[in-house]
């Protein structure tokens, strides 16, 4: 008995982990979706967004060491410190400001091209936004703490304990990540759903000569899915970044977001969702059952293999839209 | 040359055609070194329904892009409403009150026939950004009113029963029939049609027929049409436009059209020596 409640304990688990990841996939979603694009640099983005709020969080001068090297000062910090919601706010109006850039550098000069091409901009973008990200806030490793609860949570450990006399170990800040996630989704299919500029999101997403006959901004409409999928990468980053610290490894989340998109298709928000929740109980559950047999760690493959599986059965994912060749 | 001051004319069936509401003057189209279009000027009177026909080819579509925006031409002047229109891109010259459908239908085929039309109204809506988003006051007033003119236009072209529909399920003719709807939604005063009834069976072509002459009648919008059914263009329309070759060679009523010795030529493939 205790096994099945640990199984289930560790399927819980492992929904929270396929929150957080769902939670990356989703950015690349909205920016596929709205332009065709494959965004390389997302991860990158959920870093930067990360250093950016800690930075702002703590008082860091911005490009100190650059400063610094140049006149030979000693800056590092303002002395103040700035609440977090506070700091919240201003990394989202830099994160579209971000947006704002991308557009203007770097998408308006590819309009037309292949995706091919806009793809491999967006690596380029990944690199340019990692360093820039290093050279502005410096590349130590940081904490970041905004406030959110961690740890074990007692009262679920409690509620189960008396209920089903077996304790789960969850803890608060996946629950809170959960919460914000849902959040989070629903306002996005809302706003895509029912508001002018969702509606016109979804047109240009559809077909841009339409678009543009019915007398839609296709740049408009960019800059605000950058913004958008700019502010996702933020929230990615406030949970990843409170989890595991901020440093380098959080862009490599994104790559936790490919298995999880081919899962679901790269054009559904629900896809994105689903594909995260089945990767993250997926890999928690072979882990408990099949990992002691094959001598463990199978979370850093299982995600890759389950996708490959699925490219071969399913290429569109489990949401996308169908493949039809007419011939 | 721009004369808004005369009066218009009185047609056949006795409406009555208005002053000019656009106008081109030396229209030239160059891609690269073909030359589309060749120092071709004509007018769009207000209320009227203007035809441009010719062989294929002929830089009648290109025409159409022009007027709507998507291509610029090299030389030549655009004007609407007794202004210059300086370069513009597609997105403004349809908030200026011009709408288009295309050749091979540009539809959201994701989006349901209700959301399509509702596209054709994003630029009635004028409610901020954070109304928007928060589905309060102006933006829920406006929605509402914006629903009631998609319904007037959906009951008006006889869709009511694929309301709900994903466009691309939707047969070919309905498609065509949708991308009117969305662009009547936008209540526009010039309407650029690009071949609405090409593909289409005879019964469905009188239908889109009746359609268009009655959202000239009902709406007093002017429309500007491509056609390649000489029947139905000559039925439908007031004055015609005919080119070849990227050449204006001939510009009246159908009947004197129909008579001009010059497009007989063309039509009936005269060699070009």
């Amino acid at each position: 008995m205790d096994q099945l409640y640990f199984a289930a304990e560790v399927m819980v688990n492992g929904l929270m982990t396929g929150v957080m990841y769902a939670l990356v996939a989703l950015g690349f979603v909205l920016i596929f979706k709205a332009s065709g694009v494959f965004n390389f640099a997302q991860g990158v983005m959920a870093l930067f967004a990360a250093m950016t709020l800690v930075g702002i969080q703590q008082g860091q001068i911005p490009f100190a060491h650059l400063i610094n090297a140049v006149f030979g000062t000693h800056l590092h910090n303002f002395g103040w410190t700035v609440p977090s919601l506070l700091a919240i706010l201003l990394t989202a109006c830099v994160m579209v400001l971000l947006a704002f850039l991308i557009e203007k550098l770097v998408l308006q000069h590819l309009v037309g091209q292949e995706p091919i091409i806009l793809f491999m901009a967006t690596i380029g973008l990944a690199y340019f936004l990692e360093g820039f990200g290093d050279v502005m806030w410096g590349a130590e490793i940081k904490a970041l703490d905004v406030g959110l609860p961690q740890g074990i949570s007692d009262t679920v450990d409690e509620l189960t304990l008396n209920w089903l006399g077996y304790g789960f170990f969850i803890d608060r800040l996946d629950i809170w990540a959960t919460v914000i996630a849902a959040l989070l989704v629903t306002a996005l299919v809302l706003f895509a759903q029912y508001t002018k500029q969702g509606r016109a999101m979804r047109a240009v997403a559809d077909d841009h000569q339409a678009a543009l006959s019915v007398g839609i901004s296709l740049r408009f409409i960019w800059v605000m899915v950058w913004s958008i999928a700019g502010f996702v990468a933020l929230v990615a980053g406030i949970m990843w970044g409170t989890k595991s610290g901020v440093q380098f490894s959080l862009s490599l989340i994104a790559l936790k977001a490919l298995p999880v998109l081919m899962l679901g298709g790269f054009t559904s928000i629900p896809g994105a969702i689903v594909g995260g929740l089945i990767i993250g109980v997926g890999e928690k559950l072979f882990e408990f059952f099949a990992g002691p047999l094959i001598g463990g760690a199978t979370e850093t493959w299982f995600a890759y293999v389950l996708a490959l599986i699925f490219l071969v059965f399913r290429p569109q994912g489990l949401f996308g839209e169908r493949i039809i060749e007419r011939v | 040359m721009n004369d808004m001051s005369t009066g218009g004319y009185v047609t056949a069936d006795g409406r009555q055609i208005g002053g000019t509401l656009m106008e081109l003057k030396n229209i030239t189209l160059r891609f690269g070194g073909v030359v589309a279009i060749k120092d071709i000027s004509f007018d769009i009177r207000q209320g009227e329904i203007r035809a441009i026909i010719g062989p294929n080819g002929a830089g009648k579509s290109s025409m159409l892009n022009i007027i709507s925006g998507f291509y610029v031409p090299q030389e030549g002047e655009v004007w609407f409403k007794g202004e210059r229109r300086g370069p513009m891109k597609p997105f403004q010259v349809a908030r200026l009150g011009i709408a288009r459908t295309f050749q091979n239908i540009a539809l959201f085929d994701g989006m349901s026939v209700l959301d399509n039309i509702m596209t054709g109204r994003l630029n009635k809506m004028k409610a901020g950004f954070l109304s928007q988003a928060l589905w309060w006051g102006a933006a829920e007033r406006e929605e509402i009113a914006n629903r009631e003119a998609v319904e007037k236009v959906i009951d008006f072209l006889e869709i009511q029963n694929i309301r709900k529909t994903p466009v691309g399920r939707l047969p070919y003719g309905l498609k065509k029939r949708v991308e009117l709807a969305r662009a009547l939604a936008a209540e526009p005063q010039l309407l650029l049609l690009d071949e609405p009834m090409a593909g289409m069976n005879v019964e469905e072509k009188e239908d889109m027929s009746r359609f268009i002459l009655d959202v000239n009648d009902e709406f007093g919008t002017t429309i500007c049409l491509i056609e390649h059914d000489m029947g139905v263009v000559m039925d439908l329309s007031d004055r015609v436009v005919v080119m070849d070759y990227g050449k204006k060679i001939g510009d009246g009523t159908p009947s004197e059209v129909r008579a001009n010795q010059e497009v007989i030529d063309a039509y009936l493939g005269v060699a070009h020596d």
